[in-house]
């Protein structure tokens, strides 16, 4: 089996008419590796498949596949597979007439692409299942039938278009499992389409944020969880909330900020945006739900905000305290359930406390839309 | 009464109109078709007869038509399908401004009359063969004077529209990410139409098969024009019609209606055996299972109907080849002989009497006069009265004058002038 295609994409532009859908995006993956675009829907990341796979070419740039270039080669004869959002399977053949679907337009004989599609019916435990039509499957199997279908044709890239979003939520999370799990038995390159940060984090070795059609961040999950590099990843990745002010005083790593409500706090610029940070520019600071704990008495005011509690939630295996924030934006808190009765009642005013180097600052850019 | 009684009745009421509406012709034209009257008719009943369909069968105008009628339709079927195929396909990849116009355009044919599509296309072709300077006698000058040819091609000029329309609605439910995972998996173009659009549209590529050889079949005012010497099944009835119709059509469109009735009935039955059959896969009808009818019948009526109806034309081939209506036809035509007797015997009777009643009047000839004058005081002169007719020409061998006292004091009487 073929592992290891390194995928490379050069300053891609794509513009259906006036409208640009994706604009220079710089992406290199790794041989091998599993990649996610991450993105609200709209944002391009399928756009960017779409050129990947031969189904577009772009407007600008070059799509290198294991160092060749991919202008003016077709869907069909690129070493790519893609797995649709709707899974495409054919309706009207049977399962394993799906899976050895790439073997038939190839020309191999009806015993040759059975043997095939028995083989991977196998592997992805759908085993004697192979004279079923598609529609006499249920969501997960036909999930693992595209899968099965696009391996099938022995691709050097898999590419995956939100294949998990039509599946409910138990199924999804089994799913992402599995797929890593195919991944590594496989060895090669997945390029992963979401919208689901869960999903792109759980599964991916780098993850790269899109915005309308700008690529905002390419790292880590747990990077770009923890470092952010605009305000758009930090407000989009996770839950987290956000300060507005203005950088007081900046040194190497760290500044201090002057909100409007909770007065001076210390942070850690994130490290993307270190050096770009002056004296009086205006910043957001971010901070996780989790973050933030309850504060001592004694505790440092550089790193203690306090506020009203509107409302707490009970969440089963935490609390969430909802507290007045800056400009409408309400604070939340997350707070482990270690068997309290509550932690706050409404109209309280607490004292919340966080580590400086949990608290990330930025210059103030676009947040994502709720 | 309740009225929802009363709707219900109505609408009983309602339907039984409205099917005998529909199916009265046809069950009327079939009727005839077994009666040994040589008019179509059905209320003087004569005789129970097949003859009919052996003058149909021995009918080398009808035969020839239903020949050339099938001809031309499988032709029309081939080339009007793969046309509207085309030209749908075309549809939803063209760019989507254009679209409404290419519809328009496409759809055109269907509102031209069929007369002027005729014409039309006669009058093209003969241009196009005389453009290319095909002389009296080639090939393409046969080809273009042919009849079969130029009405094949004038009937998918306008069948092809309506195939089209059939394919458009399945098309709209495509989806197009089949083809782009056909490709995607390594087919080429012509690879993903074969295997996977032309698949998907095999169910409207049959209804659209069914619609047009259909169309062709009865089509007449292209066909009219554009058939020249050869004559399919509605211009020999049309001729037929114009020189007197025989019963002859009447079992024509018997075996037509039920041969239609046969298709209907098979078809309905197969989809539901599939239906079933897809049941019985799924797991959820295996119980239900009927001892006395084979498995193909079970909870399929449309089947159970189409097995009874081959029944009955069996059995009506059966007794058409040992039943022989001649013994009824004699006794029919010795009833009509009697009563013809019996007319001209009326007949004789009533001239005897008439003869005898002149022969009275010739002997008493002065007293006639003035016995004739009240009859004739009508306003104009009783000149509409049925009975001049006979009555005149008695007078006019009359070399009495008479003296008649009508509106215009029978001025006009012819008698008149022969006395002065």
């Amino acid at each position: 089996m073929s592992s290891g295609v390194a995928v490379d994409l050069e300053n891609i532009t794509i513009r259906f008419g006036d409208f640009t859908a994706v604009k220079d995006a710089n992406v290199n993956i790794n041989g091998g590796d599993f990649f996610s675009f991450l993105g609200p829907s709209g944002c391009g990341k399928t756009t960017i498949l779409r050129a990947v796979s031969g189904f577009l070419e772009p407007s600008e740039g070059r799509v290198l596949i294991g160092g060749n270039d991919m202008a003016g080669i077709g869907p069909n004869k690129r070493p790519t597979a893609l797995i649709f959002q709707n899974l495409a399977l054919f309706p009207l053949m049977k399962v394993w007439e799906n899976i050895a679907f790439s073997m038939e337009v190839a020309g191999a004989s009806a015993a040759e692409r059975r043997k095939r599609a028995d083989e991977l019916l196998d592997m992805i435990a759908l085993g004697g299942q192979g004279d079923k039509l598609p529609s006499e499957l249920s969501g997960g199997q036909k999930q693992r039938v595209a899968i099965a279908r696009a391996l099938c044709a022995n691709p050097d890239v898999l590419l995956l278009d939100e294949p998990l979003s039509a599946l409910d939520l138990k199924l999804r999370q089994h799913m992402r499992t599995e797929l890593r799990e195919i991944q590594q038995r496989v060895g090669i390159t997945f390029i992963y389409i979401t919208h689901d940060q869960g999903e792109a984090l759980t599964m991916s070795d780098n993850v790269a944020v899109m915005k309308a059609g700008v690529i905002d961040q390419i790292d880590t999950g747990h990077n770009i969880y923890d470092d952010p590099a605009t305000p758009f990843v930090a407000s989009f990745v996770g839950e987290n909330n956000v300060f507005r002010g203005k950088v007081k005083s900046v040194s190497g790593n760290e500044a201090v900020i002057t909100t409007n409500r909770s007065g001076d706090l210390l942070t850690r610029i994130t490290p993307a945006q270190v050096g770009k940070l002056a004296v009086g520019d205006d910043a957001m600071m971010f901070i996780r739900p989790e973050a933030l704990e309850l504060a001592p008495r004694d505790a440092d005011s550089k790193t203690t905000i306090s506020a009203n509690v509107i409302n707490e939630e009970f969440e089963g295996n935490s609390f969430s305290v909802f507290l007045e924030g800056d400009g409408g934006k309400q604070i939340k808190m997350s707070v482990p359930n270690l068997g309290q009765d509550r932690i706050s009642v409404r109209g309280e005013n607490l004292s919340l406390r966080y580590d400086a180097s949990n608290a990330v600052t930025m210059p103030a850019g676009e947040l994502a839309s709720e | 009464m309740s009225s929802a009684n009363l709707i219900r009745i109505a609408l009983g009421a309602y339907l039984l109109i409205f099917f005998s509406y529909l199916l009265g012709p046809l069950v009327v034209m079939s009727l005839t078709a077994f009666n040994s009257s040589s008019f179509p008719t059905v209320s003087p009943w004569a005789c129970f007869s097949y003859e009919w369909f052996d003058v149909l069968f021995n009918d080398k105008h009808i035969r020839d038509g239903i020949y050339y009628s099938i001809v031309i339709g499988i032709g029309t079927v081939i080339l009007s399908v793969s046309m509207g195929l085309a030209a749908s396909i075309v549809l939803t990849q063209v760019w989507p401004k254009l679209r409404s116009t290419y519809y328009t355009m496409i759809i055109a044919p269907i509102l031209i009359p069929g007369v002027v599509l005729g014409i039309s296309t006669l009058v093209f072709w003969d241009r196009a063969g005389a453009f290319l300077g095909a002389t009296d006698g080639s090939f393409l000058h046969g080809l273009f004077h042919n009849g079969i040819f130029l009405t094949i091609l004038g009937q998918s000029s306008f069948i092809a529209s309506y195939a089209m329309l059939v394919f458009v609605a399945r098309l709209q439910r495509f989806d197009t990410g089949l083809t782009e995972a056909a490709l995607d998996l390594g087919a080429t173009h012509t690879q993903a139409f074969r295997k996977i659009l032309l698949p998907f549209m095999r169910p409207a590529i049959a209804s659209a098969s069914v619609l047009a050889f259909l169309a062709s079949f009865e089509n007449y005012n292209t066909t009219t024009f554009t058939i020249i010497d050869y004559k399919t099944l509605t211009t020999v009835l049309a001729q037929k019609v114009r020189l007197g119709i025989n019963p002859s059509i009447s079992s024509l469109a018997f075996i037509i209606i039920v041969l239609t009735i046969f298709a209907a009935l098979a078809f309905e039955a197969a989809n539901r055996n599939k239906e079933r059959k897809l049941a019985v896969r799924k797991g959820k009808a295996s119980a239900e299972k009927s001892g006395v009818l084979p498995g193909f019948m079970t909870g399929n009526p449309a089947a159970i109907v189409l097995v009874l109806l081959a029944f009955v034309v069996i059995v009506l081939v059966g007794t058409a080849q040992k039943y022989s209506p001649e013994a009824c036809k004699i006794q029919v035509r010795e009833a009509k002989q009697v009563e013809i007797q019996q007319r001209i015997k009326e007949l004789r009777e009533a001239r005897r009497i008439k003869d005898e009643a002149r022969a009275a009047e010739e002997a008493k000839q002065p007293a006639q006069a003035p016995a004739n004058a009240p009859q004739n005081s009508g306003a104009f002169g009783n000149v509409f009265a049925p009975g001049n007719l006979s009555e005149e020409e008695a007078p006019a061998s009359d070399p009495a004058p008479s003296s008649g006292t009508g509106a215009f004091g029978n001025v006009f009487d012819p008698n008149n002038l022969n006395s002065e």
